[in-house]
């Protein structure tokens, strides 16, 4: 799929869920957007439709109710579809890990491809995240 | 005419957080909405119980990542409520420029989306623009963007370098004068004005029977502000006033926000004046926390927010209640959205400024569907506080 990759990498679109998180991580997302990191410039754009997206962004823990909306919206993407985990509740928990309503392993609910930590992570850091993966698609 | 039912959520591409409404229409006409909540449910309370009093400050803040300095503030009202501990006067005005520094992003955050909800970009572009150097200055005050960590109990963790005063005062007549821009352009807007104006009304008989608190409740010319009722740390020795407008449509809540933001900048700016002058400890420490219960309110951004605390002497609380202002506000959609069309019904939504992530620390199973609705939350809740008075009077 080297070929599809490096077409995807020109202009990646993304597509937005949250599965219990602070809500911080989404609005730093969605920070990336707006002129101060504006990162439409890179082609990279937020889409209204998983059906649309190249690229699947993840915040927050996933708790019993919302997990099985999840695996069912990453179900419906069109494959090949790369995950990116953002904040630290995707990568490890955070202090919720001791929570009766978290599932155990998120890799259970769907596959991520790339972690970014951060409480929330700052907008350079996922735009490095971004860039990393664009790199990897580029092969 | 026979009912429809248009289902949003739980991923709807406008909704930052995952949730579902499913609203009734008659034609074009909102007759009914039902709200399913829980997806956000991560089990604060629980968790705080096991933490001690600096952990669940840490744990607090995470309830939400708007307003996540007002969760930590009410938190260590309550812990100090316990023992009545006092803070140091530097403390108190750091933590008031937190707290309304706060306050001026997450209104920006608001009056954003609340553009991006009617389809008007330019606006969201706009406000979000100018609310990075509100960033920036958590950023030199705290080195993060969102989630600070400043408060302590008994004090706040972390000094306001004397250094940096001039640069925060520069940012701030920079912010100072885009809110001003802003506001006056928006005010001049025909179509903020054609899309917001008698939109949504809560009526003021409404805003009082659902209990609403914040800007939801003082757009609808009720006077309730914690800041002025009941003053805590340094708002009993800085000078503002309590917007209040009468309309209670979605256009005044955003001008009430808008012109909170300005009383806001006027409070950070007598903060960084008093914090030139004040000097002395920022925080007094604890050694124990004794047996005992305590409460702890503050004005977040979204109206009053509400922490109980209870210690067995240990370094635990054993128990420990969050109130937050969404919970309140979110069941006055049912009287502010009957009956108008549409295509208002998410301005409308939106337009309490409902934060899920606050909000959700409940959910009923019946059957095999989780369901949680406004009323229900609100009698558990109720029920709840009866049990926890009745265990605590022994009777």
């Amino acid at each position: 799929m080297g070929w599809y990759n490096k077409r995807l990498a020109k202009s990646i679109w993304v597509f937005h869920i949250s599965g219990s998180p602070c809500n911080n991580c989404d609005i730093e997302i969605l920070d990336l957007l707006t002129p101060r990191y504006d990162l439409e410039r890179m082609g990279i754009k937020l889409v209204g439709s998983i059906r649309h997206a190249d690229v699947l962004l993840v915040t927050g823990i996933f708790n019993q109710k919302v997990a099985p909306k999840i695996a069912h919206i990453y179900k419906q993407a069109p494959k090949p579809i790369f995950v990116v985990a953002i904040g630290t509740c995707p990568t490890s928990g955070c202090c919720f890990k001791d929570s009766y309503n978290i599932t155990a392993k998120r890799e259970d609910v769907i596959p991520i491809d790339l972690y970014i930590p951060g409480c929330p992570p700052k907008p350079e850091s996922m735009i490095e995240g971004v860039a990393k993966l664009v790199e990897v698609l580029n092969g | 005419m026979s009912t429809n039912q248009i289902p949003v959520g739980p991923f709807h591409p406008l909704l930052e957080e995952a949730e579902y409404f499913n609203i009734k229409v008659e034609g074009e006409t909102v007759v009914d909405i039902e709200m399913d909540i829980g997806w956000m449910h991560r089990g604060h309370e629980f968790i705080s119980e096991q933490k001690t009093f600096t952990q669940s400050i840490f744990l607090v803040e995470r309830i939400c990542g708007i307003c996540s300095t007002s969760h930590p503030i009410a938190c260590v009202h309550a812990v100090e409520d316990i023992d009545n501990i006092d803070i140091p006067l530097r403390a108190r005005y750091i933590r008031t420029l937190i707290g309304e520094l706060e306050r001026i992003h997450s209104h920006l955050l608001w009056l954003g989306l609340a553009g991006h909800f009617i389809g008007y970009d330019t606006l969201w572009m706009w406000a979000w623009k100018y609310r990075e150097p509100v960033l920036q200055m958590f950023e030199i005050i705290s080195g993060n963007r969102n989630h600070y960590g400043m408060m302590r109990v008994g004090g706040v963790a972390r000094d306001v370098d004397p250094d940096a005063l001039p640069a925060l005062l520069k940012i701030l007549d920079e912010i100072d004068a885009k809110m001003e821009m802003i506001a006056k352009a928006a005010n001049d807007d025909p179509v903020l004005k054609s899309r917001l104006k008698g939109v949504g009304v809560l009526s003021h008989r409404d805003a009082i029977d659902y209990c609403a608190v914040g800007p939801t409740a003082r757009a609808s010319g009720v006077k309730t502000d914690v800041r002025k009722d009941e003053p805590t740390d340094a708002y009993d020795l800085v000078d503002f006033e309590v917007i209040v407008t009468q309309a209670g449509d979605v256009y005044d809540k955003t001008v009430v926000r808008l012109l909170e933001i300005m009383e806001s900048s006027k409070i950070i700016r007598q903060c960084l004046e008093k914090l030139r002058s004040v000097s002395g400890p920022i925080v007094n420490n604890v050694k124990e926390i004794s047996p005992g219960e305590g409460i702890g309110r503050y004005e977040a951004p979204r109206g009053e927010v509400f922490h109980y605390m209870r210690s067995d002497g240990s370094n635990r609380p054993i128990r420990h209640k969050v109130r937050a202002p969404s919970f309140v506000n979110i069941p006055t959609f049912t009287a502010s959205c009957k009956g108008i069309p549409l295509a208002d019904a998410l301005i409308t939504l939106a337009s309490v400024d409902p934060c899920y992530c606050c909000t959700e620390r409940a959910i009923r199973v019946v059957g095999h569907a989780e369901q949680a609705e406004s009323i229900d939350l609100l009698r558990l809740s109720r029920e709840k506080t009866e049990r926890i008075r009745r265990t605590i009077h022994g009777a």
